[in-house]
């Protein structure tokens, strides 16, 4: 058990790339198993939460309290028939929701769900997060395109204008963690939140603003209701997807919902202490992958509730949230605190007091 | 092989392989794709080299948000490849004039070309190549690195650069900003503001007579 741990763990560069690739491919495989199945009882938390809201009883057939549905519902879509659009662009059509698969999978590699469990622990790590979000987009805008119809291809064209807008307004949230933290490793950004006062230490306090910004955008991000424009059924069918049948359907929509979970993953290594408890008790403490776990859980749970009990946006509302509203706060809350921690050194000491 | 030099004969044979489609392949969107996959290529080529810092930028700036205007803007672009093809005889002997002017200038500057002294002291003392790239865990790392430079020995080269960019931005708002009469606008803030006075009149109504 003590080998195989540290085989999988330790990753020695010099020492032939076999002993160096097998235990990443490993280790990527398991946060993938990790993930999916994770993700399977996400989705029927997040049916469970709406029908709660509506007073429904939501899916209770399959299995014990209907815990079986997601995979009843993964081996539906898995036996149809892939159907392709006649004069749809073929190879564009297969690989977009290829891509939005892959990127919502690759974007885990660098998050830390416990102290030390990284796929990669890398420099930019927060960087990189932003970075394969922003290359989200190109799944729906080919998928749209590729399947040469109006109602996809507004779809994705009013998707693509939403996610360019908000990343905008994240970037900024981001800066104002990175001015406090003064790392762009994630591991490093978590670890800043443990100055020994449990979370009165976390980041929402001070940033309490930001943490709003952060939420709603990442609702616009994802394309989650309020702001599903892209899919939005009253007008546009169903949006990018709406060509799609079987099994590329349900890679978009795996993709779609592990990326609502990463955003959690984000607010909670942002703003929430990673895997840290929120009261600085060793024996706490010493379940970290609980604390992690139980964070995103909560974090979707709101993403579920803003989904059952909010009106959906009109396009121009968004549009005018987001560059009228979110970018001038969080632009001014940079510059503001940027600011300060000039103006006061003892305040950038103090929150970056991580670093001794 | 060691995993280094593997993962740059990957990522430069993709890069000039798309480099090459997007010039090649006959529908402007497939030719946009290519052109994105050049850019995630050359990203991670800027890893190989140590500078993870600029290829996440690369990543963020020109494929996330530039590239994503570019396949908007020629997606909704009406292209029809019969009238593209209709006057290629007749353009024909003007651009193989630009092209033969191009390739003797081209050949012209490149024969003139001498490589600087700075270039002979390198070339003496050879970098390290991405392989032999060692982390340095003590020293500062990419971004401690470049913004030590950028905000001060090129802090005005920065400023001016910033100046220029709102310049440009300002114009591009300017040359696109119409003010179009007859137009109603959603005030939010006066639709929040308003009070149950000013909205709603109780009217005592007598039976059988209306308002």
């Amino acid at each position: 058990m003590e080998t195989v741990w540290n085989y999988l763990t330790s990753r020695p560069t010099d020492a032939g790339w076999a002993n160096w690739l097998v235990p990443t491919a490993l280790q990527t495989l398991a946060l993938m198993v990790v993930l999916l199945v994770a993700l399977a009882f996400i989705l029927l938390f997040d049916r469970k939460v709406w029908a709660a809201v509506q007073m429904r009883k939501g899916p209770n057939v399959v299995g014990p309290f209907g815990l079986l549905q997601s995979f009843a519902d993964f081996f539906k879509f898995v036996f149809k028939e892939i159907v392709i659009p006649a004069g749809a662009d073929r190879t564009i059509f297969i690989v977009a929701p290829l891509i939005t698969f892959v990127l919502a999978f690759a974007a885990w590699a660098v998050v830390p769900v416990g102290p030390g469990l990284v796929v990669a622990d890398i420099n930019v790590g927060i960087l990189y997060l932003f970075a394969i979000s922003s290359l989200g987009v190109y799944g729906i805008i080919m998928g749209g395109w590729a399947s040469n119809s109006k109602y996809p291809f507004l779809g994705s064209l009013r998707s693509a204008a939403q996610m360019v807008s908000y990343e905008v307004s994240i970037g900024f949230v981001i800066i104002t963690v990175l001015l406090l933290v003064g790392s762009l490793n994630l591991t490093d950004i978590v670890e800043s939140q443990n100055r020994g006062m449990g979370f009165l230490n976390w980041h929402f306090i001070p940033l309490f603003p930001m943490f709003v910004v952060f939420f709603v955008s990442a609702l616009a991000e994802t394309n989650r209701p309020p702001f599903d424009l892209p899919e939005a059924e009253s007008e546009l069918v169903a949006g990018y997807q709406v060509e799609y049948s079987s099994t590329p359907y349900l890679l978009f929509m795996i993709g779609e919902y592990l990326n609502i979970v990463l955003m959690c993953a984000m607010l909670t290594i942002l703003f929430f202490g990673g895997w840290h408890s929120p009261i600085p008790w060793a024996p706490l403490d010493s379940i970290p992958l609980f604390w992690f776990g139980a964070k995103v859980v909560f974090f979707f749970f709101l993403f579920a509730m803003a989904k059952a009990i909010v009106p959906r946006y009109r396009y121009d509302q968004l549009m005018r949230l987001g560059w009228k509203v979110f970018l001038p706060l969080s632009l001014f809350y940079v510059v503001a605190l940027a600011g300060l921690m000039v103006m006061f050194p003892g305040l950038a000491e103090h929150f970056q007091s991580w670093r001794q | 092989m060691p995993i280094g030099t593997a993962a740059f004969l990957l990522f430069s044979a993709a890069a000039i392989l798309s480099g090459l489609m997007v010039i090649a392949s006959r529908n402007p969107v497939h030719s946009v794709l290519f052109l994105i996959a050049a850019f995630i290529s050359a990203a991670g080529l800027f890893v190989l080299m140590g500078a993870e810092y600029l290829a996440m930028l690369l990543l963020v700036v020109y494929v996330g948000a530039v590239a994503v205007l570019f396949l908007f803007v020629v997606m909704m672009l009406d292209v029809d490849f019969v009238e593209l093809k209709q006057g290629f005889l007749q353009y024909m002997p003007v651009a193989a004039t630009v092209a033969v002017v191009v390739v003797v200038e081209l050949i012209m500057a490149v024969a003139v070309w001498t490589a600087p002294s700075d270039a002979e002291i390198a070339r003496a003392h050879p970098a390290p190549r991405a392989p032999e790239i060692v982390a340095d865990p003590a020293g500062p790392n990419n971004i401690e690195a470049l913004g030590l430079i950028l905000y001060t020995d090129y802090a005005h080269y920065f400023q001016i650069a910033g100046i220029v960019l709102l310049v440009a931005m300002i114009g591009a708002i300017v040359m696109t900003f119409r003010v179009r009469e007859g137009v109603r606008r959603q005030d939010v803030a006066r639709q929040v503001g308003r009070r149950r006075e000013e909205a709603v009149e109780l009217v005592k109504v007598k039976t059988g007579q209306g308002i």
